[in-house]
């Protein structure tokens, strides 16, 4: 159940990251491999900076030693191999969902009417089709997470980035995120690396749990759930497999949990 | 649809409740002119009859080509040189620590006092006039344009970076229309002292426009024109400041019911 032995070649690799703000040590010598075409979780209790690795990786914050590389490729800053979806949905209020949704495409130089044929496809795709001229202020959490979604699906980046994305959202929203995101991760092809603290959450979309420990953080184990992903949607909950890694993680972290 | 409908009804009752508190207003002030309450404070009636005098021999009109010069060079100068300034300060803490000690000083001084410091400098024409102006309009639009620049919520502009924005347009895109809200507050409150400030210069530098009207009506004891002189100059900023709202509801329609995370 821990180890399968077909991992595909990583998409991503993080060496040997520390990061430290000031004499905070956030992150310790901390390397990860990211399999392509798979969804990786990092889970950890707060403060084990899996938020913090998940930037590094975006290029939004620059690691105090050890390198990032995407593709090969190392990392030095954003770039068009990957996209970020926001746990805050970091949506702009004055902007309708269309201009939100192509905002990535207006600032990689796309023309505006092929933007907004992009943009309108994935708007339909997330469920959103009739809102395009919608504020955010007029959608629920919920949809104002799938434009967050949209944006980032819609410069087809092949790495996604995913910031507790389903945190703000209410529960049956959440859920029914879950399977639509598994449902991405077997059509899209691309890398999926996904930031939470939900452990069940974790179990149910990734083919690939790391599991961080806080400070430092570390990465304490790799979990590869393979049994149950064939089954179905609605049999993953109530799958055996399913119910023991839920229980070992939660071993492995309660100590860890003020 | 029914939420428009309601806007809709909402919007007339809003302008329903503005029409009432004028008439209350005048009201007020013309049962104030009847008691009266000094013999220099004339009814609303008198006021409003010597104002139509005046539009009519022309002299209002002949008084405001002589008012508006100062005010709108300095009101102009101000928003743009305000909001260019204040994005600056906002964006580095060189330039804040340069410039912000100025405007806060320029905010608090006693500008009355300091205007014969200025005719010294710069005479009495033109220049003097529009410096008031600026005086009084520029610190809060400065100041106003460097906080709302600086609390632009950080996760936006994270969203523009990890979307490949280059820094221009993290600015032109996210930090300005962001801080528009916040910016335009500014504008609202700069302007309305900036017609202060030329009514000031006017009474200060030498008596010119409307502000020679208040000051040769009150001289020969003419109060409904000094009044009639002071409610239009109100008037005209309560004017140019609706239209400044009414143009920043079309350039930011989102921003109107606040921030996303509200």
């Amino acid at each position: 159940m821990v180890v399968a032995d077909d991992i595909p070649e990583s998409a991503v690799s993080t060496r040997n990251i520390s990061k430290n703000y000031g004499d905070v040590e956030a992150l310790r010598d901390l390397s990860l491999e990211f399999p392509r075409g798979q969804l990786t979780s990092l889970l950890g209790p707060s403060g084990c900076g899996k938020t913090t690795l998940l930037k590094i990786i975006a290029g939004l914050l620059e690691p105090t030693s050890g390198e990032v590389e995407v593709n090969g490729q190392m990392v030095t800053g954003p770039g068009p191999d990957r996209a970020f979806v926001f746990q805050d949905f970091a949506l702009l209020p004055w902007a309708s969902v269309m201009r939100n949704v192509s905002f990535g495409l207006e600032m990689r130089g796309v023309a505006k009417s092929e933007r907004e044929d992009i943009a309108a496809r994935y708007i339909k795709e997330v469920g959103l089709g009739g809102f395009e001229n919608a504020y955010p202020h007029e959608l629920s959490g919920g949809m104002r997470q799938r434009v967050g979604l949209a944006r980032a699906l819609s410069v087809d980046a092949e790495v996604l980035l995913m910031d507790e994305p389903f945190s703000a959202v209410d529960e049956q929203t959440r859920r029914k995120f879950q399977e639509d995101l598994l449902g991405l991760v077997q059509n899209e092809n691309k890398t999926f690396i996904f930031v939470t603290h939900s452990i069940e959450e974790a179990v149910y979309v990734s083919d690939q749990i790391a599991i961080l420990l806080p400070r430092p953080s570390r990465v304490h184990e790799i979990i590869r759930p393979s049994g149950f992903r064939d089954k179905g949607v609605d049999n993953i909950r109530r799958d055996p497999e399913y119910l023991d890694i839920v229980d070992e993680i939660w071993a492995s972290l309660r100590t860890y949990v003020e | 649809m029914a939420s428009s409908l309601w806007k809709s009804s909402m919007m007339k009752r809003a302008n329903l409740l503005k029409i009432l508190s004028a008439l209350i207003l005048f009201g007020a002030w013309e049962i104030a002119g009847r008691i009266p309450v000094s013999l220099a404070f004339p009814t609303f009636l008198e006021s409003m009859s010597a104002l139509f005098a005046m539009a009519f021999d022309g002299t209002l009109w002949a008084a405001y080509g002589e008012t508006l010069q100062p005010l709108v060079v300095g009101v102009a100068i101000s928003a743009v040189l305000g909001i260019a300034i204040g994005l600056w300060v906002g964006l580095s803490d060189f330039f804040d620590w340069l410039f912000s000690p100025i405007f806060i000083v320029m905010q608090a001084a006693p500008l009355a006092a300091l205007i014969p410091l200025l005719v010294l400098a710069y005479g009495i024409g033109l220049t003097s006039k529009v410096l008031v102006v600026c005086i009084m309009a520029m610190p809060v639009i400065v100041l106003n344009t460097a906080g709302a620049v600086r609390n632009t919520p950080e996760s936006m502009k994270e969203m523009g970076k990890a979307f490949l924005a280059s820094d221009l347009s993290v600015i032109l895109k996210i930090v300005i229309p962001a801080a528009s809200p916040v910016i335009f507050a500014g504008l609202r409150l700069g302007i309305s002292a900036g017609f202060i400030g030329a009514i000031l210069a006017e009474l200060k530098i030498t008596p010119t426009g409307v502000g020679d009207i208040i000051t040769y009506s009150r001289s020969i004891a003419d109060y409904p024109s000094m009044y009639a002189a002071i409610f239009s100059i109100i008037l005209l900023a309560v004017l140019f400041l609706n239209l400044l709202e009414k143009t920043e509801a079309v350039l930011f329609k989102g921003n109107q019911r606040g921030y996303v995370s509200d």
